[in-house]
């Protein structure tokens, strides 16, 4: 069975580490801070200049000044700060934050993303994203395997207008985990009761099978 | 000096058509309301607008685009408006969409007073277009230039009448490098104070970067979305 979205942010959450500072991104990456492991410690940081995000207010609590970088409302917790937009940038580029999770609409066997732009359709602009690929020391990528017309994310090479180049270096989908290495993905892990031979089939770009590929254990 | 004046229209009685204006926010989180009705309502022409959005349909700059105030926008991310993606799809509209944190970086280049920046963001992507490349230490960085703009207008939740602010939660966002910005910068507050009352240790923007200041008037605050958790 393909994992549902909640399932893919779970997984992913497996990846955090004591101590990390985490940009988690629009659509299913913002579940992950639903899922954080116990004993593990991760600082939210919302690129709109707000480290430490809380989560989302209960009814009648919510502040219109403070909203994350998806402008949804949400909390401060102990220890939280405010910043402005060129030290939130500032901290994003120089490599302060430990990981990135965010979606995108294609990868490159390369690393390769794009997820702003499907030029003369959607022209939302890429926010954040740029520079988050950019610069951030270890990025995720949360996505379905495949677009809604059924055709692979995972390509040779980007067909869209790029958000960063060489920079992904994980992906979760709803089939799979996927290491971007230099010679292709490489497939980790296989999401319960999904075959190697269906990920084949849906991922365009090169993929590496070595061994025995475990399912995800959640 | 006297910075403070009456109010919106007061402060931006000299903003004529084709303006280059920046406006603070991020969403319509920290946007200066008052301004910009007073703007919608003097239906000045022909603007640039530098601003990390570009509101919603019907509020905060989207008043603006709906008049077709607007020449150009420069922004990050206009996802919520639809007006303004069909006015850019149409033509009518000039956009220069750049990364968000470039965006910021060159208000705070204009506001350090430092002619351009190289950031890493946009690299081997078509942002990179037509920029001049530099490599330092193995890695590709772009040139971005500083901003140059001929007002900055900016919302602060406390200033006093020197012009010193005080920004709120993450109502700060391009507020305080907006305000270093602009050659001529205006402040609307939701509560003007006298010196002295502020502690200088809490003051974000000095007052030296801020020219005009007052205090605005029914404030709307919209929430673009409203996300709650239950009560168990």
């Amino acid at each position: 069975m393909a994992l549902n979205k909640e399932q893919i942010a779970q997984r992913i959450a497996k990846e955090l580490r004591d101590g990390y500072y985490v940009n988690l991104g629009i659509g299913i990456p913002t579940l992950v801070a639903n899922y954080i492991p116990e004993g593990i410690n991760v600082t939210l940081q919302s690129e709109n200049g707000l480290l430490g995000m809380g989560p989302f207010p209960f009814e009648g609590d919510e502040n219109p000044d403070l909203i994350n970088a998806g402008k949804q409302t949400v909390t401060t917790i102990p220890g939280s700060v405010f910043f402005d937009s060129a030290m939130s940038f500032g901290m994003i580029r120089a490599g302060k934050v430990d990981l990135t999770v965010l979606g995108a609409m294609e990868v490159s066997e390369q690393g390769d993303i794009a997820n702003w732009k499907i030029p003369g359709k959607m022209v939302k602009g890429m926010g954040g994203a740029m520079d988050l690929v950019a610069a951030a020391k270890n990025i995720i990528v949360a996505m379905m395997h495949t677009n809604p017309k059924g055709e692979s994310k995972l390509l040779a090479k980007c067909t869209l207008p790029l958000t960063g180049v060489r920079c992904v270096k994980k992906i979760v989908s709803d089939l799979a985990v996927i290491e971007v290495k230099a010679d292709g993905f490489r497939l980790l892990e296989r999401a319960p009761g999904v075959t190697v031979d269906e990920i084949k089939l849906k991922t365009a770009g090169k993929l590496i099978v070595a061994g025995e590929i475990p399912e995800m254990v959640f | 000096m006297n910075k403070v004046v009456k109010g919106a229209e007061a402060a931006i009685n000299d903003i004529n058509d084709g303006a280059v204006i920046m406006f603070g926010g991020f969403g319509l989180c920290g946007i200066p309301e008052n301004c910009i009705a007073a703007i919608v309502k003097k239906n000045i022409k022909n603007l640039t607008c530098i601003s990390n959005n570009a509101g919603v349909d019907d509020f905060g700059i989207g008043l603006m685009l709906y008049q077709r105030q607007l020449k150009k926008m420069i922004a990050s991310y206009v996802g919520e408006n639809a007006e303004f993606e069909r006015q850019l799809l149409s033509g009518e509209l000039e956009v220069e969409l750049i990364p968000q944190g470039t965006l910021a970086t060159r208000c705070m280049a204009a506001g350090y007073g430092m002619p351009a920046v190289y950031v890493l963001a946009g690299v081997g992507t078509e942002v990179a277009e037509g920029k001049e490349v530099r490599n330092f230490n193995g890695k590709n960085y772009l040139l971005e230039a500083a901003f140059d703009s001929d007002f900055a207008i900016v919302k602060a939740w406390k200033g006093d009448t020197n012009g010193n602010l005080i920004y709120k939660d993450t109502a700060r966002n391009f507020n305080p490098l907006m305000a270093m910005a602009g050659k001529i910068t205006i402040a609307e507050v939701e509560e003007l104070v006298q010196p002295g009352e502020l502690d200088p240790n809490m003051i974000h923007t000095p007052g030296i970067y801020v020219h005009r200041i007052f205090q605005g008037t029914n404030y709307e605050k919209r929430i673009e979305n409203v996300t709650m958790r239950k009560r168990n």
